[in-house]
């Protein structure tokens, strides 16, 4: 049997007519970037899920604009240079329309000067260093900043923990880390306090015995510890086998579950400031845990869960006002946000393109989280 | 004062545990003539293997624990006979640099299996504490049971090692391929037998290293030896590759100058003024401290 020649052309040029139709409707594609492994995996795995529970949600609910969501997710490997490589592979062969990521901000500083000359927006769940934005007018954020989160721990050491002298264990080979360190500082010493010593660690080290040994020569009444819970856990039991008896705390970087896993009875009588916690009693929090735990087997979402839910909420309501998935568009509403209520909280989008929103501290007792109160920004 | 003890304390801890992984470098290099790069892994391998044999096991317990650093051992052992057999005996006759890129292949297969979701996975697990931990103060000084422990058991198995090399005929064998492998081959001495035997001693002290700073620092990842095993190579190299003592020395050096630079205002260069140190010392003594200078054979 043989098909005249017009036949088949006519039912090839058939063939395209949906596909034509179906452009316009086709899944929105949106990259996500993640340390889905290594050692910031923690971090990486519950941004996703979060991020994967707004997603499912905006699908079920029909989307935005009458298009649905589509996630591509890259793992970094908590390794330095991965993350270019992967918003570089998302740009050009995936052509997505947003990205979404990093946890880390030495990580989201690799991403976002691409995501800029791209003009994709870029909107990181939970990186605070303050540089991450000032990269370029289309890199946002959904969490607060460094220069609020040191403010805030350096006023909590002074007035309720009622710290005079204290010690400074920096990580310098990430951004995170200096950044609140400095804000620490300089908040600290503008209220009276008195840093007795700063020493330094970089990622990836076991040994902090050497630090710790001098910290505790200098006789400090806590040490600010502005690191990640990798090594936030070990400096802990570490600083406690050495007979360092003093207050411990840090920024978000220590929200993670395996901080209590590998830190254990040595994290008594420490403490955070974070995002957001299970604990508050709010409905959006409490609606949001409940739907949570129904999708990841009973999980109770974390501080970097409820952002990375955040950041893709956050991103649909700005396509949705903007009315078109048309780059400029987006990111001149992702940048008019203003009272935008989401998980962590009301968010109000600055001029630099960060959130305002209020922190809350967390302590740890008898090896659970506790919430301790909520500081305004 | 009490910062200066405490501190030494902290560095005879470490420079113990580089000692240990510096041994293998050392041992290896002294029979073959090559520098074995998968040792790093092997080194993690002890601890991983540790730490799922410690899940099996009561926590707090000596017998517990010996069991975990003995079975680490073994695994250890084993696998450094099979990476051997496979990678580097068919290579023997081949240039040097060929097993030496073999290694590294070796080493990165290695941390790459280990990296699989299905074998180990990427994130860090905490280690069980197999053996009894208790604290100790002494006037300022705080001495911890695991560091007296990693000091301990460096020492034993270092006096073990000497008595295996320099009383045992195995050990004599080992001396013998080490000074002319044609000759030893001579004297009716199996070099295969030889070869195996000491990838097994040196992996099994790289494995107890591995628990050893598992123990030490609580947390295990497939990366955790390159670190380590760089350090403890330069350690070899410092105290004259090819020499036990000076492997043993090179260790303890290493480990003292991180532990006083990090100690110090200048923390954040500890691995930088170690290594450059290595670059000084070969410039003066370019075979290491305890090293002696041979004449390359043609």
């Amino acid at each position: 049997m043989q098909f005249p020649l017009r036949t088949l052309v006519s039912l090839a040029l058939l063939s395209l007519v949906p596909a034509c139709l179906a452009a316009d409707m086709a899944p929105l594609k949106v990259g996500e970037i993640a340390s889905l492994t290594g050692k910031e995996a923690a971090f990486g795995q519950s941004s996703h899920k979060g991020t994967l529970l707004a997603i499912e949600e905006l699908n079920a609910a029909g989307g935005v604009l009458g298009r649905t969501f589509d996630l591509v997710t890259e793992d970094n490997q908590s390794k330095a240079g991965e993350s270019a490589t992967a918003a570089r592979k998302l740009i050009s062969r995936d052509h997505v329309s947003a990205l979404l990521g990093e946890v880390a901000s030495s990580r989201s500083l690799e991403i976002a000067p691409i995501a800029q000359s791209s003009k994709i927006p870029m909107i990181s769940p939970s990186s605070t260093n303050p540089k991450v934005t000032a990269v370029g007018s289309y890199i946002f954020r959904v969490c607060f900043i460094d220069p609020f989160q040191g403010t805030v721990m350096a006023k909590f050491a002074k007035n309720e923990l009622h710290l005079n002298k204290v010690a400074v264990l920096t990580s310098v080979s990430s951004a995170y880390s200096v950044g609140l360190a400095k804000y620490f500082k300089e908040r600290f010493i503008a209220d009276g306090g008195d840093i007795a010593i700063e020493q330094k660690y970089s990622e990836g080290d076991k040994d902090f015995r050497s630090q710790l040994t001098a910290i505790k020569a200098a006789g400090v009444g806590g040490i600010f510890v502005p690191g990640y819970y990798t090594e936030a856990a070990l400096v802990a039991k570490q600083a406690r086998e050495l007979g360092i008896t003093v207050p411990l705390f840090g920024g978000d970087g220590w929200e993670a579950p395996q901080l209590i896993e590998i830190g254990g009875s040595a994290l008594e009588d420490t403490y955070y400031s974070t995002h957001y916690s299970p604990e508050d009693s709010s409905p959006a929090v409490q609606g949001f845990v409940k739907r949570f735990q129904a999708r990841f087997n009973g999980e109770t979402p974390d501080a970097m869960a409820a952002l990375g839910y955040d950041s893709a909420v956050f991103l649909a309501d700005a396509i949705k006002r903007a009315g078109t998935v048309e780059s400029a568009a987006v990111r001149a509403a992702l940048a008019a946000t203003k009272d935008f209520t989401g998980v962590t909280g009301h968010t109000n989008i600055d001029a630099n393109r960060n959130a305002t929103k209020a922190a809350v501290i967390v302590t740890i007792k008898d090896g659970r989280f506790k919430f301790l109160k909520t500081v305004a920004p | 004062m009490t910062e200066f003890l405490q501190q030494l304390l902290n560095a005879l801890s470490l420079g113990a545990i580089y000692a240990l992984i510096a041994l293998g470098y050392t041992m290896v290099y002294g029979v073959l003539r090559f520098i074995n790069f998968a040792h790093s892994d092997v080194f993690m391998v002890g601890a991983v293997a540790g730490c799922l044999i410690g899940k099996h096991l009561p926590i707090g317990t000596w017998w517990g624990g010996l069991a975990c650093l003995l079975g680490a051992m073994v695994v250890c052992a084993l696998l450094g006979m099979v990476i051997e057999r496979l990678a580097y005996r068919p290579l023997r006759a081949s240039p040097r640099l060929n097993v030496l890129i073999t290694a590294i292949g070796v080493s990165l297969l290695l941390e790459y299996t280990f990296q699989n979701e299905h074998v180990f996975g990427a994130a860090p697990r905490a280690f069980p504490q197999v053996f009894p931990q208790v604290v100790w103060q002494l006037g300022g000084l705080t001495l911890s049971s695991n560091q007296l422990l990693v000091i301990g058991v460096a020492l034993v198995l270092m006096v073990a090692l000497q008595f295996v090399v320099f009383r045992t005929k195995i050990g004599t064998a080992m001396r013998a391929v080490a000074l002319n492998p044609r000759a030893a081959q001579l004297v009716g001495i199996n070099p295969d037998i030889v070869v195996s035997f000491t990838f097994a001693l040196g992996s099994a002290l790289a494995g107890a290293g591995g628990i050893l700073y598992a123990l030490n620092y609580q947390s295990v990842e497939p990366l955790m030896g390159v670190m380590p095993g760089l350090k403890a190579f330069v350690a070899a190299v410092i105290g004259g590759i090819g020499n036990i003592p000076g492997a043993a020395l090179g260790g303890l050096l290493i480990g003292t100058i991180e532990t006083f630079v990090g100690g110090s205002q200048l923390s954040t260069y500890k691995d930088a003024i170690a290594f450059a140190l290595l670059i000084l010392i070969l410039l003066f003594r370019p075979t290491g401290l305890l090293g002696r200078r041979t004449v390359e054979k043609v």
